[in-house]
């Protein structure tokens, strides 16, 4: 499997990449070899085998409902690059 | 609508559990807090933290299961949704996808008198963003984090609804049931229960669905009504005017009656799910199960045909009653208090109470005349010390005070006069002092009594007994 440039483009804005042009085909072709390494996987066997959604063979602890953490806001915001009444603020974005 | 065309409707909705703590830390979930004090490290995607799973939210998830004959996914999983918004500070969502810990199950509904079975395709586990306000910060956006990581469960249906009637009866359904099974308080205003509808039409008799655009957060059983006939309509307008439809995200505007293009979906929509590595799979034992359905509440449709057998009551009333837990649980205290007055119980709640806490926008577990208090005025009903009439009165003194039936009665003389003398005498008087309505009477217009018989109640103040003054007005006339 192949990738064109668009498709590094895409998948690098959906995942707020920035890469410079000079470095597309360089991506696609790394990628391309780990969709291919997937194909590959692909083909074995796995009748039977149950799907594996963690390699960890254990299953997942429950905590009870329960409040445990206090209010840290001013810790919290104190790294905050801005913020105004309790609310961080960020550039501007609406649908 | 247009007889050629059918719509076809399927809802998401969005149930707050309502747990104490968070889906996946120890933070606070109560609503209405000062910005970001119930937002902790993990909330904030803080980097280094993990994620801890909420055993009461696994528990309403599967008590919600239950309670529609779903299949509890033995084994479940978490997924990240990828996406970029502010309010999401991880830039996913932990959400579930291949594996949702509630599958298929059911839902009945009832619109004008027809039952139609409506399909749930599957309930998942997820957190909540935060929310963003975008007026008043210079231009910026302020966002708050106290939602995110509030428990939700999305309860996707199948595309099995035909108008917007049925998607309504199907909301109020799934609101009244949750609410009942104590998962979610069922809040719209506070957002607690938020709904989004898949809408598509196709000409009548066609088996393929046409193709469909998604209303987001239409928040009331109204707005559902209103924003779905709106979009059957404009589809079925676009379509015959030679157009197609898009798939794309509306937005419904309730000033404006009106749905608009939010978003074309197909860029917003890559979402590149894949399992969360730092959540384990979920794994639902039988035992589980077990111990929570020997817990589950009387579900509403039970209850109510319950109602209708052990009460004799009519449907409509018994549908009311039963249309959440507080309220079919104050009708029955009021019917044990007052001896078993249960069609009494039911005409005084359907109408007067619910009447009254309508009026003073109160819910009943508000309502200023408790169980016990109604109950006391419904015995005096019932032994005839006072009239219907009169009970309206005392309902009032009971509604803004806090003396019981009792006691009213007592101290503003509102006892029924059983002295048979004392009515007699005002029976004759009001006789001679008609004689139209008399004349009309002996001559045959029934009508007429009821104006005596209204004079006597006037002359009594309303403490006589309708029923009584009837028969002695008769038996003087015709005697």
């Amino acid at each position: 499997m192949s990738l064109t440039a668009s498709d590094v483009k895409k998948i690098a804005h959906l995942a707020r990449l920035g890469i410079e042009d000079q470095q597309i085909e360089s991506y696609a072709n790394d990628l391309s070899s780990m969709l291919d390494l997937m194909t590959q996987m692909g083909q074995a066997d796995t009748a039977g085998v149950a799907p594996m959604a963690h390699p960890l063979d254990q299953m997942q602890r429950l905590r009870e409902d329960v409040v445990t953490e206090t209010d840290q806001r001013d810790r919290f915001q104190s790294v905050a690059p801005q913020t105004e009444a309790g609310l961080y603020l960020v550039p501007k974005v609406i649908d | 609508m247009n007889s050629q065309w059918e719509a076809v409707i399927g809802l998401e909705i969005h149930t707050q559990l309502s747990t104490k703590s968070k889906i996946f830390s120890g933070a606070a979930t109560a609503y209405g807090a000062e910005p970001n004090t119930q937002a902790c490290a993990v909330d904030l995607g803080l980097p280094g933290v993990l994620p801890v799973l909420n055993k009461d939210a696994v528990r309403k998830a599967v008590t919600f299961g239950l309670a529609i004959d779903a299949k509890i996914a033995p084994h479940s999983v978490f997924a990240r949704k990828n996406y970029f918004y502010p309010d999401l500070p991880k830039g996913y969502q932990i959400s579930q996808f291949e594996l949702p810990i509630v599958g298929n199950g059911h839902l009945d509904i009832d619109v004008d008198g027809v039952g139609k079975r409506i399909g749930i395709t599957r309930a998942h586990l997820e957190e909540d963003a935060g929310k963003s306000l975008h007026e008043d910060f210079h231009g910026l956006t302020g966002i708050d984090l106290n939602r995110a990581g509030t428990p939700l469960l999305e309860i996707v249906s199948e595309p099995d609804m035909r108008s917007a009637k049925e998607a309504v009866a199907y909301m109020r359904k799934l609101h009244e049931l949750v609410r009942y099974l104590e998962i979610c308080d069922g809040n719209m205003q506070e957002g607690s229960f938020r709904c989004d509808a898949n809408v598509s039409v196709r000409p009548k008799g066609q088996q393929e669905f046409g193709t469909r655009a998604e209303i987001k957060n239409i928040n009331s059983f109204k707005f559902v009504e209103k924003a779905i006939n709106h979009e059957i309509e404009r589809q079925i307008e676009v379509i015959e005017a030679g157009g197609t439809v898009v798939q794309e995200t509306r937005l419904y505007d309730a000033n404006k009656d009106e749905t608009r293009s939010m978003r074309s979906k197909e860029e917003a929509n890559d979402y590149r799910y894949f399992p969360d590595p730092d959540l384990l799979p979920v794994e639902i034992e039988e035992s589980l199960k077990d111990e929570i359905r020997a817990t589950l509440p009387e579900l509403p449709e039970t209850k109510k045909q319950r109602f209708l057998e052990q009460y004799s009551l009519d449907l409509e009333s018994a549908a009311t009653l039963t249309s959440s837990r507080e309220l079919a649980d104050f009708y029955e205290q009021v019917v044990a208090e007052s001896g078993g007055e249960a069609k009494l119980a039911g005409n005084w709640m359907t109408g007067d109470v619910l009447g009254a806490l309508n009026k003073a926008g109160l819910e009943i577990g508000d309502c200023p005349v408790n169980a016990e208090r109604l109950a006391g005025l419904l015995k005096r009903i019932a032994d005839n010390t006072i009239s219907g009439k009169i009970a309206k009165q005392v309902f009032d003194k009971l509604w803004n005070g806090t003396a019981t039936a009792d006691e009213i009665i007592e101290q503003e003389g509102l006892k029924q006069i059983t002295d048979t003398g004392a009515i007699e005498a005002i029976v004759d008087k009001v006789i001679a002092a008609n004689p139209v309505p008399v004349e009309q009477f002996l001559s045959g217009k029934d009508k007429a009594l009821m104006a005596l018989v209204g004079q006597v109640m006037k002359e009594t103040q309303g403490k006589a007994n309708p029923g009584e003054v009837n028969k002695m007005l008769i038996g003087k006339l015709r005697g």
